[in-house]
């Protein structure tokens, strides 16, 4: 469970290429992280490839920072 | 229409022979092939395993070792490679040389609004359609890339080269399948000479060396299939042993900008776009009508256009696809159209070196005619051992021939019957 958050990060840097140091728990994908919307389906698609999840498409809206998806992620694998 | 001309003020080229426009060049004439077997897939249940790829630096297209193979990283990040389609990628490379080249980097509202970008593919996306069509059938609708869409749409390489350098004017594509690049440069110049934009990058890229489009132009009996142990013979066009084309990949992209804008800052110019015609067949799906009578009207309405003299015309670069039906008919139409001066002509198929780039063939056909008024050579049509037909023309067998070069004309015909023509002429 311990490593939700680097399993995160490392997805978020490899498909939004940012640096690792920006990827902390309160950065916002949008204002943070330079994603755009389409970057957002996109990365909740790795998500739930990584964590082998599902994550609904109206959960997928309220996934807004790295926070938000460690907090999603620890509560359903 | 209007008295504005528009000219060549800039050229970038990925190709098959080289990345980069003077590399490309200089192989062309050097005679070289940019043909092999296919290596981007196992071409081995293909009757057709061979083609002319853009050779990459990861060694990509037998690109290994070669000082000028392509390198993505150069053009766009890691995150934007993996969503966009190559033929997006190709035509970025090239219109950043082509910038480069017309050293037009303008930065005024004004000048960005009357700066348009109309670069065409055949086919676009088809391979992206192809992978995501799988991933679909086998895991469904939650794994669709949200990039699918816009790495396919054939718009969008001219919505990407726009987004990169900011060009606000007329933003257009076109798909007329191998003649789109010659209709890209035809049609923008005429949105410069109408006063819809100053400054145009116009061409063509294409980029479907895969399974798909592979087993396409295969099963319509369009491509080579008899010299898969030597591919750099078989493209031979008007040669007696040709047998079908040979698919490339890559991008053209030319500046063509106002005269007068392009005097006034000091732009070099390579040629001016001088006469531009297209036609329909109304005939046949993919064959040529017969005696290419709709190609030799576009050429007729080019001349026209052009207010030259048929005379004044040194060099055509053909269309000459190295296909048993398309060479002949070409040839014949050029000595209809141009009468006893063909004799004293030269006409070559480059297609012979670089493949056929389908949608981006008629632009880097029509750079290679810039470039020939430019360096006053003209490149050569290989393999062309046994014409198999008597005509007038100097088809230029085997080795590029230098001789003034006043005006040249570049043909493209495209599948489902449409022509284009152009001519370029030198600037004094």
């Amino acid at each position: 469970m311990s490593d939700v958050l680097e399993r995160v990060k490392k997805i978020v840097v490899d498909n939004l290429d940012v640096d690792a140091d920006k990827v902390v728990e309160s950065a916002s994908f949008i204002d943070d992280l330079g994603a755009d919307s389409l970057d957002l389906v996109e990365l909740v698609m790795a998500f739930e490839e990584e964590f082998n999840i599902e994550i609904p498409d109206d959960v997928q809206e309220s996934i807004r920072s790295v926070g938000d998806a460690v907090t999603h992620i620890k509560a359903h694998i | 229409m209007s008295d504005r001309r528009v000219v060549i003020t800039g050229i970038g080229i990925v190709s098959p022979l080289a990345f980069g426009r003077e590399a490309t060049w200089e192989r062309l004439i050097e005679g070289k092939s940019g043909a092999g077997r296919i290596d981007v897939f196992d071409p081995e249940d293909m009757p057709c395993k061979i083609a002319c790829q853009v050779p990459w630096a990861n060694g990509r297209g037998g690109g290994a070792g070669d000082p000028h193979a392509f390198k993505p990283e150069d053009f766009v990040s890691p995150k934007e490679l993996r969503r966009i389609d190559e033929f997006i990628l190709y035509a970025i490379a090239a219109a950043d040389e082509a910038v480069e080249d017309a050293n037009w980097r303008p930065e005024e509202t004004e000048e960005l609004e009357r700066t348009g970008v109309m670069i065409g593919s055949g086919i676009g996306g088809l391979e992206s359609i192809y992978n995501t069509a799988i991933t679909l059938h086998e895991h469904g609708p939650r794994k669709v890339s949200p990039f699918f869409i816009p790495s396919a749409l054939i718009n969008l390489a001219s919505g990407q080269v726009s987004i990169k350098h900011g060009f606000k004017g007329p933003n257009h594509a076109v798909v007329t399948a191998c003649a789109t690049g010659a209709h890209a440069i035809g049609d923008s110049a005429r949105l410069i000479k109408y006063g819809d934009a100053d400054v145009m990058l116009a061409g063509g890229s294409e980029a479907v060396i895969g399974r798909i489009a592979i087993a396409g132009f295969c099963a319509a009996k369009a491509m080579s299939t008899s010299f898969n142990d030597t591919p750099e013979k078989a493209s031979r066009p008007y040669d007696k042993d040709r047998d079908g084309f040979v698919m490339g990949d890559g991008a053209a992209i030319l500046v063509l900008e106002e005269y007068e804008h392009a005097k006034a800052r000091g732009a070099k110019i390579y040629a001016e776009v001088a006469g531009y015609g297209l036609t329909g067949d109304a005939y046949h799906i993919t064959a040529p009508a017969e005696g290419a009578e709709g190609g030799y009207r576009a050429m007729m309405m080019a001349l026209k256009h052009s207010g030259m003299d048929p005379t004044e015309i040194d060099y055509i670069n053909a269309h000459g696809t190295s296909t048993p039906k398309g060479d002949e008919g070409e040839a014949g139409a050029v000595e209809r159209a141009y009468g006893d001066h063909a004799a004293n002509m030269s006409m070559s198929s480059t297609k012979s070196a670089v493949g056929h780039l389908l949608g981006a063939a008629g632009a880097i056909e029509a750079a290679f005619c810039a470039l020939a008024i430019r360096d006053q050579v003209m490149p050569p049509t290989l393999n062309l051992d046994n014409p198999s037909f008597e005509t007038k023309l100097d088809l230029i067998p085997h080795k590029a021939k230098k001789g003034r070069v006043r005006a040249a004309m570049s043909n493209s015909f495209g599948f489902g019957g449409t022509n284009a023509s152009l001519i370029l002429r030198e600037v004094e």
